[in-house]
């Protein structure tokens, strides 16, 4: 196991948890701002991926494509707000639930209807294909060096965006009482579509970016929904700054572990049995630090609330 | 109609060329919706093209949506012998499925004719007489793929295959051919959709060529994420990873691949060639490697029952052994545990003007049985 290894293990890691985070910190506004369990959070996710290849496809464009993925995924977002979400706020969480799965087969069978069974082409535009040489010699995947780069930015953008600007103001007033800002001449309604297109363009960006270098398909952004649950329940529900931590934490957890465990593991057993159990445990890994952090801290890492 | 059913048994009895004396009923439990649905699809417009063209209005096809499901399966496969009386299985796609439906389907009397699944409890001491598998067992490709390593000259393979029996299987079958080192070998979780780690472990290896199993999505993603890391070792696979329905989602990244498959379009027979055409009319699309053994199965089911009457399962079992269709394969036959004995090619990716698509390049395996055979009673 060499350092060279060990540094590329670790930036495959970082970039996982980038991308988790964006799934994630969507997740955790909607659920922060607005108390809604959203399952067909990871159906966006998949919008994003499929308007970005059938753009890309059309145009010959990658940019044009994640243009389109955000716009696409952003309007798809503030249509179910309008026509879903918004009856479901007084509901309890099983109805929430219930019917955020409904439309995750809504999704998938709609996607399924117009673009058809078979995974779609989506692949890294020129300008970001093939490896560049790291600094002691690494050799690392440019897209993937370019997906951590927007990741970060995107959680900067973020960042300004609650803590600098009325629209974060509002957001995060919304998350501490929302009677209150509604009696202050809020339009409470109007601040909840917003934040759920932008959720939604978040979780579009993901699946664009994502989708270049894995297979655009129906029923991609299930296993990924998972992950970002896993994650906001980790950060603390409600917290950005949270979203981040934890999906970072969960991406090296998963990647190294995955890489380390069957190693660890062969210095007492034999080599194919090593390999089999290695991998189970580290498919459990970042459920046993979920469970960690949540007997360390019931409400997360930066929860507000408990 | 009890009339004819009566004058039907009388001609039976008295052995007067009896074929069609019923309406045979044909119960297809497949994958229709969710990640896997393309596979399901091929195999069923596989099967409905041969349909189609026999024009036997004595078949009857009840075809439902597994979603992948095992509990579902079960449930389809219940309601299909008990409320629609079907006397012919078929359709599973998935080895687990499979060993959840056709165990308890073969004991109550009904044949189960595989288009897909071969897991290798089914193929040994789990063997059943009505059990047909028209496919594979499931470690052939794998075992073609390690052959032709061996005469590629391979010495240093390093392996990665989903953790689940399949998975298992894959590099069992691979390894009992492959005579070389191995300078590494991982199970990845099953739908796993990020290889960064194990292609990074790929490159530290030393290894001489790469040997995987990822069927689907799976495949797409590490063929793409291979491309883009720079490792530029040889990779081989099962046609699994490149079937006519993902290779247009890989693109470039999978040409010049070598994959080991038992059928290809452009295996030169007449039947081969109307059955490309034909599906290529109907579809508008290429037929992949499932849409061909979609298309088998259902030849075989045709010619068994020009043979014999489905209700006299001994003639029945004896028709389907005959094996007696022009498969799209070329050679087909049965081994005494009713899986295929055949030929495996080794195929290449290349493009045809904007599609890409295989060629065969050379046979790795002639005549190839399955390694669980001996290990069947029946």
């Amino acid at each position: 196991m060499s350092l060279i290894l060990l540094i590329e293990q670790v930036l495959n890691g970082l970039q996982f948890g980038i991308m988790l985070f964006l799934m994630a910190a969507g997740l955790t506004l909607i659920f922060g701002v607005m108390g809604l369990i959203n399952l067909a959070h990871g159906s966006l996710y998949m919008i994003g991926a499929f308007c970005a290849a059938a753009v890309a496809a059309a145009t010959g464009s990658f940019l044009l494509g994640l243009v389109a993925a955000l716009a696409g995924a952003a309007i798809a977002g503030a249509l179910v707000e309008l026509l879903v979400i918004r009856r479901l706020y007084t509901k309890d969480h099983l109805d929430q639930v219930l019917a955020t799965f409904a439309l995750i087969l809504i999704f998938s069978e709609g996607t399924r209807w117009i673009f058809g069974s078979f995974p779609l082409f989506l692949d890294v535009p020129d300008f970001l294909s093939g490896p560049v040489t790291l600094p002691g010699g690494i050799e690392y995947p440019l897209y993937r060096l370019a997906l951590i780069a927007v990741g970060l930015a995107v959680a900067l953008g973020l960042w300004l965006l609650i803590s600098r600007t009325r629209l974060g103001v509002q957001i995060r007033a919304g998350e501490n009482d929302r009677e209150m800002i509604a009696a202050l001449g809020i339009d409470i309604a109007r601040l909840y579509t917003i934040v759920f297109a932008l959720g939604a363009a978040l979780a579009g960006l993901a699946g664009a970016l994502v989708g270049a270098i894995q297979s655009v398909q129906v029923g991609m952004g299930e296993p990924v929904l998972i992950l970002a649950f896993v994650v906001i329940v980790i950060g603390g529900i409600g917290s950005i700054k949270g979203a981040l931590v934890g999906a970072i934490l969960v991406g090296l957890t998963d990647t190294l572990g995955g890489i380390f465990l069957p190693e660890i593991l062969k210095l007492f057993l034999d080599p194919s049995t090593a390999t089999s159990v290695g991998s189970s445990l580290a498919s459990m890994a970042i459920y046993i630090l979920m469970a960690a952090v949540l007997i360390l801290r019931p409400a997360g890492l930066f929860g507000a609330r408990a | 109609m009890k009339f004819v059913t009566l004058a039907a048994a009388a001609a039976l009895a008295i052995g007067l060329g009896s074929a069609n004396a019923e309406p045979v009923k044909v119960g297809m439990i497949t994958t229709l919706s969710g990640g896997g649905a393309g596979l399901g699809i091929d195999v069923r417009d596989g099967f409905m093209l041969a349909v189609k063209q026999a024009g036997n209005k004595d078949l009857e096809v009840v075809i439902e949506d597994d979603q992948q499901k095992p509990d579902i399966a079960v449930q389809l496969a219940d309601k299909m012998i008990q409320s629609e009386k079907v006397d012919v299985l078929t359709g599973i796609i998935w080895s687990n499925l499979a060993m959840a439906v056709v165990p308890s389907a073969t004991a109550q009397g009904k044949f189960y004719l595989s288009p897909n699944a071969g897991p290798s409890a089914l193929a040994g001491k789990g063997c059943h007489p009505n059990y047909f598998n028209v496919a594979w067992q499931n470690d052939n490709l794998h075992e073609a793929a390690g052959a032709y390593a061996n005469f590629e000259g391979l010495k240093n393979s390093f392996l990665l295959a989903p953790n689940y029996p399949a998975g298992q299987d894959a590099l069992t079958g691979y390894k009992r051919m492959y005579k070389g080192e191995l300078a590494g070998e991982i199970y990845t979780k099953l739908g796993q959709t990020d290889y960064a780690a194990e292609i990074a472990q790929i490159r530290a290896s030393g290894a001489d060529s790469v040997y995987f199993f990822l069927p689907g999505g799976m495949g797409i993603s590490f063929l793409k994420q291979y491309k883009d890391s720079g490792v530029d070792l040889p990779v081989i696979g099962p046609a699994f990873s490149f079937d006519q329905g993902i290779l247009q989602a890989v693109g470039d990244a999978a040409l010049g691949v070598k994959n080991t498959s038992q059928w290809s379009k452009d295996i030169d027979t007449p039947a081969n060639k109307a059955f490309v055409e034909s599906f290529q009319a109907e579809y508008g699309r290429l037929p992949s490697l499932y849409a061909s053994q979609g298309f088998d199965t259902a030849n075989l089911l045709l010619s068994a029952m020009a043979k014999a009457d489905v209700k006299d399962a001994d003639a029945f079992r004896a028709a389907l052994e005959e094996a007696d269709f022009a498969s799209t394969r070329g050679g087909f036959k049965f081994g005494p545990n009713h899986h295929p004995i055949q030929d495996i090619y080794v195929r290449e990716v290349i493009k045809e003007g904007d599609v890409y698509t295989n060629k065969i390049i050379g046979k790795a395996l002639t005549s190839h049985a399955d390694a669980y055979w001996s290990e069947c009673s029946m």
